[in-house]
């Protein structure tokens, strides 16, 4: 049983979960999932400085704080108890463009040529995680939600405005990974 | 909070007329949407976390957190994610769908409620910023705490990089279109 967990689970195992959440989060306490909110959580928590948007009872909403809490929990416990060691299945095309740029290594989830600490000081890391994790936070609170708030919470609940930001996620996605995320990769 | 933030701020709302206050205001921003009426102490959020820690591992397993797999995604060699959101969505909405029909309220006997999200420009606009955002880390907020949490440690830095993001936008809101 725990050798069938470790292996990497099929998307309609995990796809079922993941909208369980939704359920699960309402029934506990009329919840609604969605992570992207805890950036701001953090923001008003921490230097909220005069700015309205970050004026607000934040201890309110401590239980999404929690919950994030959780997903590093339990991010650790897949990682740690329930390691699969074999190689990451990467698409065939992708791993011919990838290796082109010196990334080949498929032991981990995420490839440790590109995400480690001695790249954080290039012009690459500054990229990778410094302005890429700028345009999530800054286009998250911009579009009101993230993957979870508007494409699973919002989209469950047939909401349109959610479903036009899905498709403007996606349109993002698809111009970057396709035309900016190669450029980048050469850097 | 004080009055005269209020008085320059009618966005914000203090409890009770919170709760019942105009959704738009709270919604947008998505905060106090889900301000519960009832006081609990804090470890009573116990249960979330137990919520988040199950997500997050599902998260791992699944390898939603993958870089390559979000990569694939968008250059459509793949259907996993395809596949996990689509499943999701679907799940939600029958979960969604059963909770209105049936009423069902919460453990604690307090009704469920769902309010309408509104069209702004900001789901367009913030929406490729976060796509184009979302491509370079292969992660979403959720996945990026995973991440951190399975020994990326230098994913930290797309955190606290993603919470600069999020303070500038609060900083400029008024100036951006809406």
């Amino acid at each position: 049983m725990l050798e069938l967990i470790k292996q990497p689970w099929h998307w309609s195992v995990a796809g079922a979960v993941i909208g369980l959440m939704v359920p699960l989060l309402l029934i506990l306490g009329n919840k609604h999932f969605g992570i992207s909110a805890n950036l701001r959580h953090i923001c008003a928590a921490c230097f909220p400085g005069n700015i309205p948007f970050f004026k607000y009872e934040w201890k309110k909403e401590v239980w999404n704080l929690f919950f994030a809490a959780g997903i590093i929990i339990g991010g650790f416990v897949a990682a740690h108890y329930l390691h699969d060691p074999a190689q990451v299945k990467v698409a065939p095309a992708l791993a011919a463009d990838l290796a082109a740029v010196g990334i080949d290594d498929h032991t981990e989830l995420i490839p440790s040529q590109l995400f480690n600490w001695d790249n954080l000081l290039t012009i690459k890391g500054l990229v990778f995680f410094v302005v890429g994790g700028f345009l999530v936070g800054f286009g998250t609170r911009y579009a009101g939600g993230c993957t979870s708030g508007h494409a699973i919470s919002g989209l469950a609940n047939l909401q349109g405005p959610s479903l036009v930001a899905t498709i403007s996620f996606m349109v993002g996605g698809f111009i970057s990974a396709n035309l900016i995320v190669p450029f980048l990769l050469k850097l | 909070m004080s009055n005269s933030i209020k008085e320059k701020n009618p966005r914000i709302i203090t409890s009770p007329e919170y709760k019942h206050s105009d959704f738009e205001v709270r919604s947008l921003d998505t905060h106090c949407v889900n301000a519960s009426e009832k006081e609990v102490p804090l470890w009573y959020n116990l249960k979330y976390m137990a919520a988040g820690i199950l997500f997050g591992a599902v998260l791992v397993k699944s390898e939603v957190i993958s870089w390559f797999r979000i990569q694939e995604m968008f250059r459509l060699e793949s259907f996993h994610m395809y596949g996990v959101i689509g499943t999701a969505v679907v799940v939600g909405a029958i979960s969604v769908f059963l909770i209105k029909k049936l009423k069902i309220k919460t453990i604690r006997g307090e009704e469920i409620d769902f309010q309408d999200k509104k069209y702004n420009k900001g789901q367009v606009i913030g929406g490729l910023i976060f796509g184009l955002g979302w491509a370079i880390t292969g992660a979403c907020p959720g996945p990026l705490f995973a991440q951190l949490g399975t020994g990326a440690t230098v994913v930290a830095v797309t955190i606290l990089s993603a919470i600069a993001g999020t303070w500038v936008y609060g900083k400029l809101r008024d100036k951006l279109p809406n």
